[in-house]
């Protein structure tokens, strides 16, 4: 699969490993900013770390030279009797040690924290765009890999971090001392030293162009073995009860094979590249050696000098190596920064403005209205078309129709979970789409079909409808519902967890929790969505009692089966392939002649007995 | 320790190792030896200005250049492939593992802090052994060996600096015992962080739905704080270590030339010893800086081999009997006896005294209020969890006595929440029957009333999206049916399997589901009076007991019964809930 330099923006590129050498540039670029952008606040502190190190290294570099004149000059003290030299180079090895060691914790602790400091403002970001993206792009993206975005990706950064940039920082210093020196040392052997930047460069060129490829595949097939790993372990008791380990094993071991070779081929890379390093300084040494001995049996040098300078090659292209390795990591980090550059650079299907554009005088009332709405999950499969309705504020409807009518669709249109391809959604003459996130809540909020519940107790579940509400507030809405009830039987009551999500709670009790935190939540607009299938008959008796008092004075949209909900509803659509077929309150409708309502609520009435 | 038990998966890797270890020493040596040729080479023919040896001498300095250079290249390579097959295999065994612990242990588990196990800890430990474990060897040998060339140069001095071994390695030992506790810290927050990223992937939808989004990054910062504090914490203890490893030989070297020099002067010690010396001991400085990011570096790893172990030495809950007995044609009777169950963490059962005997073909329906203990009722059969007193018996064989894998060939659960996983439907459909023709599929489908599946844009080939969250409630109820039809079971489970379909099309399943249930013994969990008609026999479960058992007709002469399917307006609702019965 290639993606086209059109199509790069986003995620797009992220399932592919080729990509061309221009949209190589462009994600790269992308990843810059992105790098930029986090680094930009810290420079001032960075700039004085940096200073720090230096002097750190230089203070580390004069104590072999203080030893040498503590031999030159301090020996021949001790002899005359005249210990001050000897005590004088000693106490200046013990300042320079001394300054070193702090400014080197100071450097490890400074760059630590702006370190930590990225990470944490990346996370946030990263964190933050995914709430804010919407249902269609995490549908196309899927949680895997959002889980991997946030966990794996960042331990690549975190890598980097770790990596040492004191070890990047004293080996550029000594790099750019060492250089100097042997250019001083003699012009002709230091240019010849210098000239292997050449292959040093074409080298790495190689390497950043393949490692850039490599490590892309590796954060690619790990996201794989995230989303296999996360998937079938939520799904555990499916795999248990139909004996899918086996499989489900094969599978894993694939991708997790699939990722070894991509971190082999990361690791390989590597492993050329930094003998690659050696052997280039290597062979340069050689060729000092050879030239410099041909300078010096020719008197163009002297033999003392050429000593030295093979000395200090070796401090040269130590560090160089210390260089590179960083650079291993650093690439390792870039390809995971690349991948987020690419979420942060998405942009929500659903975007909601940060302030409300219009807000109704004197509250919400909660008159729902479909004009022309247009829609359909893909281009070529419409699912409305031209659809309309009118709920008057404080009217209960109901919503039926078969499987893919588009009962679903309008509930998620009204919860904006998407927007219409055309045509608008408003409440109270209010676009959605011109409402912020936080008044669009207080407008309407839905229960879905999954009721998801989030690690914590019953009452922390119940207060994610509103986090604000008082423990009251919360066994009220519970109470409404006839959670309480069930509650009681739970060890722990309301401060009971509810273990991994809601693993010990039934369909039934995880409905109840669902259905109080929508009326903790308090909406002018209530949608429910299949929300008490799972209910046995009195407790859905009991919630259909309180959804009469608390859907009183509120606009609600219900999705159900059990024509039971519908007793409670002033108004009946029936749906036909997106089209309302049967519109009315119930006793209209049952009355019709050949109505599609009135057939299914005989069919319920003769599925009571 | 737990990092050491890992060794065991080196086993395979012992070749490889050797050649790392060897190709290691003899880089250190070759880096070491090299300068020293440089320069008797510089000293002696250069210096002589013989000519005639410039070539030879060129190519000498190269070969031992490429010498260096090919010992790295083939420690890398070998290290490499070693390395990160450990790193596949330890990876593979936890999978593996999780795949075989039982339900129980999932709903305690975070997914977050599981899957944090097999991959950041896994990189900690891999980095370790691929570097770490390599490096402390050669260094402490390097420290050793110039340790004992100083002793040898001049002993008395050579003693005075050995000296400086001990407060390394006391401080070693405090810098590993407190940077161990907060490793392990921070990895615990990790996984809780990977947890909340995991919770808020899955819970996508309902966070939108009520605009929670702002809750959840709230929650999400405020773990990842505490991972920043520790990790900064770390970073403070490892920056004062790692700067007293560096001034330790500092000072040494300050002592050295006091000491030394002084005995120079007094002619205790030659000119040339003291140069010898100061060399020398700049040959230790790398290896003690060097100990202090290993030790970080061993540390990291050994704390996350901890957390590693404590997922694969947890036991399955639920296993494969030593001698499993044999069950080849089951006739399905299925019978609970005096069976209870409590889950780990609680004080009060969820079921007890449960009596319930299925005859072979038999259907029972299972009818009780919510919380009433049907669901765990219903997961006992497969052994998804194993009753804590008394027994499950199919065919008066334990369950716990037969193979696993025989047991759930013949029982098949569809559950309230139907599982799907990201992948075709067909997948989906035949996951207990893989070999299932088309025909069965189809046969399948229709009486699930799953239809809808062949206008799916590539039919039985559709992949289902994540969770199967882009079909509706019903319909992937209806799959979930089909699936536990399609395998054909002795014993099937089905928990609340229609609740989710429209009353029409209800009436469909149930007519085409009671063909099957004919001659398949059942258990059937039922909130609706319509599949009640289903069942042959009824059992009554409240509060963890069954209290009553009998046809439809029986039971409904039971007020708390008829409550609890009538779908009668009554305002005597307290009666049923406050389990008036028990």
């Amino acid at each position: 699969m290639t993606v086209s330099v059109e199509q790069w923006r986003g995620v797009a590129a992220e399932t592919t490993d080729e990509v061309s050498a221009k949209l190589s540039a462009l994600l790269r670029a992308r990843t810059r900013r992105l790098l930029g952008d986090l680094v930009a606040p810290h420079k001032g502190k960075l700039v004085v770390y940096v200073m720090a190190i230096v002097v750190s290294v230089a203070a580390s570099m004069a104590i072999p030279a203080l030893v040498g004149i503590g031999i030159d000059r301090g020996i021949p003290g001790v002899r005359r009797g005249d210990y001050l030299p000897i005590a004088l180079t000693t106490g200046l090895i013990v300042g320079c040690a001394l300054l070193q060691a702090l400014l080197y914790r100071t450097f490890v602790l400074g760059t630590g924290r702006v370190g930590q400091d990225l990470l944490l403002e990346l996370r946030q970001r990263i964190f933050r765009q995914f709430q804010r993206l919407s249902l269609a792009f995490h549908e196309r993206y899927t949680s895997g890999r959002m889980i991997s975005r946030l966990t794996s990706d960042m331990d690549a950064i975190s890598t980097m971090l770790d990596a040492g940039l004191d070890t990047l920082v004293t080996a550029v210093l000594s790099i750019i001392t060492v250089g100097t020196v042997l250019l001083v040392l003699d012009l002709p052997l230091g240019l010849v030293a210098l000239a292997s930047f050449v292959p040093l460069f074409v080298l790495s060129r190689w390497y950043q162009r393949n490692s850039t490829i490599a490590y892309r595949a590796t954060r690619e097939a790990i996201a794989l073995v995230i989303v296999h790993f996360t998937e079938s372990l939520r799904g555990i008791r499916a795999v248990h009860a139909f004996r899918r380990e086996p499989r489900n094993n094969e599978i894993f071991g694939e991708l997790n094979e699939g990722y070894r070779k991509t971190m082999l081929r990361s690791f390989q890379l590597l492993t050329l590249f930094w003998p690659g390093i050696r052997f280039i300084g290597n062979t340069t040494t050689a060729v000092v050696l050879l030239v410099g001995g041909l300078r010096v049996i020719n008197g163009d040098m002297k033999v003392g000098v050429l000593a030295s300078f093979v000395l200090y090659l070796r401090r040269f292209f130590e560090p160089i190596a210390d260089v590179s390795q960083f650079y291993d990591s650093f690439q390792g980090a870039a390809a995971a920064v690349e991948k987020l550059a690419g979420v942060l650079d998405e942009q929500p299907s659903v975007p909601m403005p940060a302030q409300s554009l219009h807000l109704p005088s004197g509250g919400w009332h909660g008159s729902v209205r479909f004009r022309d709405v247009d829609f359909g999950y893909r281009e070529d499969v419409p699912v409305l078309g031209g659809f309309s309705v009118d709920v008057p504020a404080g009217q209960t409807v109901a919503l039926l129709g078969k499987t893919g009518a588009g009962k679903s669709t309008i509930a998620r249109l009204l919860a904006r979970f998407y927007d219409p391809l055309a045509g608008d959604v408003s409440i109270d003459g209010i676009a959605l789409r011109d409402l912020a996130e936080v008044d669009l809540r207080k407008a309407v909020a839905m229960v879905t079909q999954e009721s998801f519940l989030f690690t914590g107790t019953v009452a922390d579940n119940v207060a994610f409808g509103r986090p604000d509400a008082t423990r009251a507030e919360i066994e009220d809405a519970a109470a409404a519902v006839g959670l309480d009830r069930v509650v009681q039987r739970i060890p722990g009551g309301f401060d009971a967890e509810v273990g991994k999500n809601g693993a010990r709670l039934s369909a039934g009790q995880r409905q109840l929790i669902a259905l109080a935190r929508v009326i903790l939540a308090d909406p002018a607009v209530v949608v429910l969505d299949e929300a008490s299938s799972s209910l046995d008959v009195p407790t859905e008796r009991l919630v259909q009692r309180a959804l009469r008092t608390v859907l009183a004075g509120r606009t609600a949209l219900i999705i159900a089966h059990r024509l039971s909900t519908v007793g409670i509803a002033d108004r009946v659509l029936v749906l036909e392939e997106g089209v309302i077929v049967e519109d009315g309150t119930p006793e209209e409708l049952l009355v019709a002649e050949n109505g599609e309502y009135a057939r299914l609520h005989q069919a319920w009435k003769d599925s009571l007995v | 320790m737990s990092l050491w038990r890992l060794r065991s998966y080196l086993r395979p890797y012992t070749w490889h190792i050797w050649v790392m270890f060897g190709a290691a020493f003899f880089m250190v040596a070759a880096s070491t030896t090299v300068p020293l040729v440089l320069e008797a080479v510089v000293n002696g023919p250069i210096r002589r200005g013989d000519r005639g040896q410039m070539v030879p001498m060129f190519l000498a300095a190269f070969g031992l250049g490429l010498l260096e250079v090919v010992c790295i290249f083939i420690r890398r390579y070998v290290q490499s492939i070693a390395v990160l097959r450990v790193e596949t295999d330890i990876r593979d065994t936890i999978y593996e593992h999780l795949q075989r612990l039982a339900v129980a242990f999932h709903d305690q588990w975070q997914t977050g802090q599981l899957l944090s196990r097999a991959t950041t800890d896994l990189s900690s430990v891999r980095r370790f052994m691929g570097f770490g474990a390599i490096f402390l060897v050669v260094n402490v040998t390097q420290y050793l060996v110039v340790m004992g060339l100083l002793i040898a140069t001049y002993p008395p001095l050579g003693i005075v600096v050995a000296c400086m071994t001990l407060p390394v390695v006391m401080l070693a030992r405090r810098f590993g015992g407190r940077y161990s506790s907060l490793s392990r810290r921070m990895q615990d927050q990790q996984g809780d962080l990977a947890t909340l990223a995991e919770e808020a992937a899955s819970g996508i939808r309902v966070s939108k739905a009520f605009g929670r989004g702002p809750l959840l990054h709230e929650g999400f910062v405020d773990t990842a704080e505490t991972v920043r504090k520790s990790s900064l914490e770390m970073v403070a203890l490892r920056g004062r270590f790692w700067a007293l490893l560096e001034l330790i030989p500092n000072l040494a070297m300050a002592l050295v030339l006091l000491v030394g020099g002084i005995a120079v002067a007094n002619g205790g010690m030659t000119l040339g010893a003291l140069v010898a010396f100061t060399t020398l001991l700049v040959l230790v400085q790398w290896p003690i800086i060097d100990i202090g990011w290993i030790l970080s570096m061993a540390q990291e790893a050994a704390t996350a081999a901890d957390r590693i172990y404590e997922v694969l030495d947890s036991v399955p809950a639920v296993s494969d009997p030593p001698q499993p007995v044999p069950l080849t044609h089951p006739r399905g009777r299925l019978a609970f006896e005096n069976v209870s169950f409590t889950f780990a963490d609680a004080d009060t059962p969820t079921l007890h005294d449960v009596d319930l005997v299925l005859e072979p073909g038999e259907t029972v329906a299972v009818v009780g209020a919510t919380g009433s203990g049907k669901t765990v009722l219903t997961a006992l059969p497969a052994r998804l969890y194993d009753v804590t007193g008394g027994r499950v018996t199919l065919d008066g064989v334990d369950v716990r006595d037969l193979s696993l894998a025989d047991l759930r060939g013949h029982i098949a659960t569809a559950f309230e929440d139907p599982v799907l996983f990201s992948m075709s439907v067909r997948e989906n459909l035949t996951l207990g029957r893989p070999e299932a023709s088309d025909e069965e599929v189809r046969e399948a489908l229709e009486l699930a009333q799953a239809d809808f599946v062949y206008r799916l844009p590539w039919g039985l080939d559709t992949r289902i999206g994540e969770q199967g969250l882009s079909l509706s409630g019903g319909q992937r109820q209806r799959l979930a049916l089909a699936r536990a039809v399609l395998a054909k079971p002795t014993v099937l489970v089905l928990d609340d399997p229609l609740s989710a379909l429209d009353v029409h099309t209800e009436a469909l399943v149930e007519e085409a589901l009671e063909r099957v249930l004919r001659d398949t013994t059942a258990i059937v969990v039922v909130h609706r009076p319509s599949t009640v008609a289903l069942a042959d026999r009824v059992a009554l479960l409240q509060h963890g007991r069954i209290t009553a058992i009998g046809t439809h007709s029986e039971l409904m002469q039971l007020p708390e019964y008829a409550h609890v399917l009538s779908m009668e307006e009554d305002d005597d609702i307290d009666i049923d809930m406050t389990g008036a019965l028990t």
